[in-house]
């Protein structure tokens, strides 16, 4: 069976799936019922064996099950925001619409992946730019404190989302360059003394520090770990021009923490930029310097920054009894019923979920009479709202499908030939891995909920869009590799 | 570089797993606590979407508590009414959103809320049927019930009337009554008053028993083969109880006297005596067979009961050191008095009015179904074997004198023989109010009703048997004349 024909086959769960979660909406929503219902699954399988064709004829061996995963996740987004509100939902069938476009335009014009690597320097210049928007006067917006969001007109639009796909490129390609010189192996050993010297000096110095500043027991840690990370990279030769424009990033993700105000988008980034730096260069001394840099960073901003340090406290201390004047609505309440209302109430939603949910289109999200009981419930807690109604099993069943794709991404980077090839594709799909993990983990308090989205899933045109883009570059990327590969006459 | 692409997916799998692991946390593990957690709404939100039970009294047509729609569509929800107003306030409370839930609303709550166990549930979410809540059937009178607040008459006080055969509570009634109605709007006022209207003097307030207190020392002392109700003891006044003189009320001396002639004129020194005969430990333990020291098994909210015994000068449940002589009489000292709930002494007239059978009080007699299926009924229930049956018996004899000839002939019904016991304990600092009681059962030959009436610090003078024993008298007229 082709590859096209596997994908084709792959698209009827997702069609099974359209078909009975918006039955099963309008099952349960018997007032306003609309024949738009069914026709909105119509549509949205129509644009997919679309698209299916498209691929079909543009990059006929591309991987076949990125495509349907995709489509699946969409899906499962599309259902979950009809049930919300139907008026949101035809919004993101529009986006879905224009990411598809954006999708077959990058196929059409990026033949060849490699040709961006020519303009590495400008992308990247272009995508630091599209982080800083949202802090110029007149377009930025702020979002729940954070600065993730220009405004154009009646647009809103998140330049973030587009900008990870550029510094993942600008990465891929600067890091297949320099991958290999960043750090040489030394020919002879030090001598001696020095050798002494480089082991004895930080540990005195560590120890100091230590004592001197009165590290707390996290803080101790984390020095620690980076003073051995850095002795580790000194044992080799490093090329400290080459770190350059690696130190930029790092500043970047900095940077972000207090421009953008966002943890999340940022520790998006910096893990990101991690995988692409492991893989490029198998030193995990490096990684070790730079987490310890970004993690002394996040915690410095997260003390003195009071829009992170909020979300920090919300984090540790949910359900906290403590009373104080509520500054979103002046009232005198509880912690849980005023900052942490968000994430408590995140929390409520997937207790009553259990195991099975309580079916599509169940979930309690108003109080009756009006009000929000779950607040974003269509983007950031989206994912609670489907704990709420398929149950655990339901959300393991999505957290399997990130991860099949995430598999995907990654095959697609250790088949293909070149080492751009792989490092991009292997950014990308971290990148994209590391947005789930980091909206999750917020939604469900493993980390502090951010306002990052769920990939595919979550109603945003930026995310939909910038996501199919994404998409598009690994099916490029997975296309060359597959069908080089069958040149060689190899399996693949 | 493959093996390190390998590692990094190594490292996404196990961050997803974390994901997993967190979510099935929060959704399977710990989700009762966070069900249970205070500033967790949505039970509460779910449960007003549930149309409640109906509350009904035991004719099974006289409707005390229902629901008034709400809204439309998903909005909708119920808010309870109670069409009697304050009548049934104290057995069947109230259930507020805001307000939360008392009395057989509360203790009953599961059941009025619809829940079943996972099959049933299983089974009606599979015929797609929206859940609704279960009625209640009470065992509650509605004419024994407005006897017992016409006959308190707006005078603080209790009133409780128990079927000995059964355990069925007919009547439960606490003055002053709340109107729930009121509650959402007026919780503030009503919780303030100081009337206490929330507090259900029948299972919430101890008094003072005074003489109605003999029946239960004349059970000991019968029951323990200590005495007859021939055996003759001297009925002089004053007499030494515990160094200290007692004397009868008005100082009537009686000298020696059969213990039936003595419970018949209430003689405080022929119980005392009695009462030292039997000792502590004794009069203790039947105490105990009564159901003194614990709640009333009473299918009511444990917060609202309180245990009836013999309390000590700090409020502390004692069961030795005190004068057992002044406590045989319903009286006592720091060392340790007696207090009894008017549910108490309800269970007291209907243990002897059931030969001895004590069996647990019920406020429920079934839950039924919407279309008319009875889900569950509550049978009789035997608490405990109080006394032998001959005891009952003699007890049951001695007590129909008091209402023939004695201080409880307020009480006497025509063609129905009564048995009784008047008791009026002198209440406040100087001994200037009084507590009358009067506790009784009828018809003596077979117990259909038992009653306890109290009324709350009346004028110096009034008296069990003139004040508390016509009441009961209605009370007993009111069931049993209707048919009951």
């Amino acid at each position: 069976m082709s590859a096209r024909t596997r994908e084709l086959f792959g698209l009827l769960p997702v069609s099974l799936l359209v078909a009975a979660g918006f039955a099963a909406v309008l099952a349960t929503r018997t007032e306003d019922v609309s024949d738009a219902t069914l026709t909105y699954g119509a549509v949205f399988l129509g644009l997919c064996v679309f698209a299916h064709l498209f691929i079909r004829a543009r990059l006929p061996d591309a991987d076949p099950y990125m495509f349907p995963l995709a489509a699946l996740l969409a899906a499962v987004g599309l259902v979950l925001i009809y049930r919300i509100d139907a008026e949101f939902a035809r919004e993101q069938a529009q986006w879905f619409v224009v990411g598809l476009l954006l999708f077959c335009g990058t196929i059409l014009l990026i033949r060849d992946h490699h040709v961006l690597e020519r303009y590495r320097y400008t992308i990247a210049a272009v995508s630091i730019g599209l982080l800083v928007m949202p802090r110029l006067p007149g377009i930025g917006a702020q979002v729940n404190g954070a600065f993730l969001a220009i405004e154009i007109g009646p647009i809103q639009f998140q330049p973030a989302e587009f900008a990870k796909l550029g510094i993942i490129v600008f990465l891929a390609s600067y890091l297949r360059e320099t991958g290999d010189i960043l750090l040489r192996p030394r020919l002879r050993p030090l001598p001696g003394v020095r050798h002494a010297l480089l082991y004895g000096l930080p540990a005195v110095l560590a120890l100091l520090a230590i004592l001197a500043f009165d590290l707390s027991p996290a803080g101790a840690a984390l020095l620690i770990v980076f003073v051995a990370s850095f002795v580790a990279v000194l044992r080799e030769r490093p090329s400290p021009k080459h770190f350059g424009p690696l130190l930029l990033v790092w500043g970047l993700a900095m940077l972000m923490l207090i421009f953008i105000r966002d943890l999340g988008s940022s520790l998006m980034f910096f893990g990101g930029f991690l995988a692409l730096l492991y893989v490029a260069t198998a030193r995990l001394s490096l990684i070790g310097v730079g987490a310890t840099m970004f993690l002394g960073g996040a915690m410095f901003f997260a003390s003195n920054v009071s829009h992170v340090h909020d979300r920090v406290e919300v984090w540790l201390d949910t359900f906290s009894q403590e009373r104080g004047v509520c500054p979103s609505t002046g009232e005198v309440t509880e912690f849980v019923n005023c900052q942490g209302y968000q994430v408590a109430q995140s929390l409520f939603a997937q207790a009553d979920g259990g195991l099975f949910g309580e079916g599509f289109g169940r979930s309690l999200l108003e109080l009756p009479g009006g009000g929000v009981l779950l607040p974003a419930p269509h983007t950031d807690l989206i994912y609670a709202v489907l704990v709420n109604e398929a149950g655990l099993f339901g959300a393991a069943g999505l957290i399997g499908a990130y991860l099949l794709f995430a598999f995907r991404g990654f095959k697609t980077a250790m088949i293909a030939n070149d080492g751009f090839s792989k490092l991009l594709a292997t950014g990308l799909t971290a990148v994209l891995a590391l947005q789930v993990f980091v909206i999750v983990g917020g939604v469900t308090r493993v980390i502090p909920l951010t306002g990052v989205t769920l990939p595919f899933v979550s109603y945003g045109g930026s995310s939909i869009v910038a996501n199919m883009v994404l998409l598009a570059l690994l099916l490029i990327i997975s296309d060359h590799a597959r069908s080089e590969g069958m040149r060689r006459g190899g399996l693949v | 570089m493959n093996r390190q692409i390998l590692q990094v997916f190594g490292l996404f799998v196990a961050l997803f797993a974390v994901l997993v692991g967190f979510t099935s946390y929060w959704s399977v593990l710990d989700a009762e606590g966070l069900e249970d957690n205070q500033a967790n709404r949505r039970p509460l939100i779910e449960e007003q979407r549930i149309p409640r039970g109906i509350i009904f009294a035991s004719d099974g047509q006289t409707r005390i508590a229902v629901n008034r729609a709400v809204g439309r569509g998903d909005d909708r929800v119920f808010v309870r009414e109670y069409p009697t107003g304050g009548t049934f306030a104290h057995p069947v409370g109230y259930s507020f959103i805001r307000n939360g839930r008392r009395s057989l609303e509360l203790s009953r709550n599961s059941d009025l809320t619809g829940e079943e166990d996972e099959f049933e549930s299983l089974f009606s979410g599979l015929q797609g049927q929206a859940r609704e809540g279960f009625d209640v059937v009470t065992n509650l009178d509605v004419a024994g019930t407005e006897a017992a607040v016409n006959g308190l008459a707006g005078r603080k006080g209790a009133v409780v009337a128990i079927e000995p055969q059964t355990g069925k509570v007919r009547v439960m009634v606490s003055i002053p009554e709340y109107d729930p109605n009121q509650i959402p709007s007026n919780f503030g006022r009503i919780n303030d008053d100081a009337n206490q209207p929330l507090l259900n003097r029948t299972t919430q307030e101890l008094y003072p028993p005074g003489s109605t207190f003999k029946v239960v020392t004349a059970t000991a002392a019968l029951d323990s083969g200590k005495v007859t109700p021939d055996s003759i003891i001297d009925g002089s006044s004053p007499k030494e109880i515990s160094g200290v003189p007692l004397a009868n009320s008005g100082g009537q001396s009686f000298g020696p006297i059969s213990l039936t002639d003595a419970l018949t004129n209430s003689v405080n020194t022929v119980f005392a005596q009695l009462g030292e005969e039997v000792g502590r430990g004794t009069l203790v333990e039947y105490m105990r067979r009564y159901g003194f020291y614990q709640d009333p098994e009473l299918d009511y909210p444990s917060f609202q009961m309180i245990p009836s015994g013999i309390l000590n000068g700090e409020g502390d449940y004692v069961d030795d050191g005190f004068d057992v002589g002044r406590v045989a009489i319903g009286q006592g000292g720091l060392e340790g008095e007696i207090r009894a709930s008017p549910m108490q002494m309800a269970e007291v007239a209907a243990a002897i009015g059931n030969g001895g059978r004590l069996m647990r009080p019920r406020l429920t007699d079934r839950i039924v179904r919407k279309d008319g299926r009875v889900k569950e009924r509550i049978e009789p229930d035997l608490q405990s074997q109080v006394m032998k049956p001959e005891t009952a018996q003699q007890l049951g004899d001695m007590m129909s004198r008091v209402v023939e000839e004695g201080t409880g002939t307020a009480a006497a019904l025509a063609g129905v023989t009564v048995a009784g016991k008047t008791g009026t304990a002198e209440v406040g600092p100087n001994r200037e109010f009084t507590q009358p009681w009067f506790i009784c059962f009828a018809p003596v030959d077979n117990p259909r009703l038992a009653v306890a009436v109290t009324l709350e610090r009346q004028p110096a003078g009034s008296q069990g048997g003139t004040v508390a024993a016509p009441i009961a008298r209605s009370v007993l007229e009111a069931v049993l004349g209707g048919g009951g």
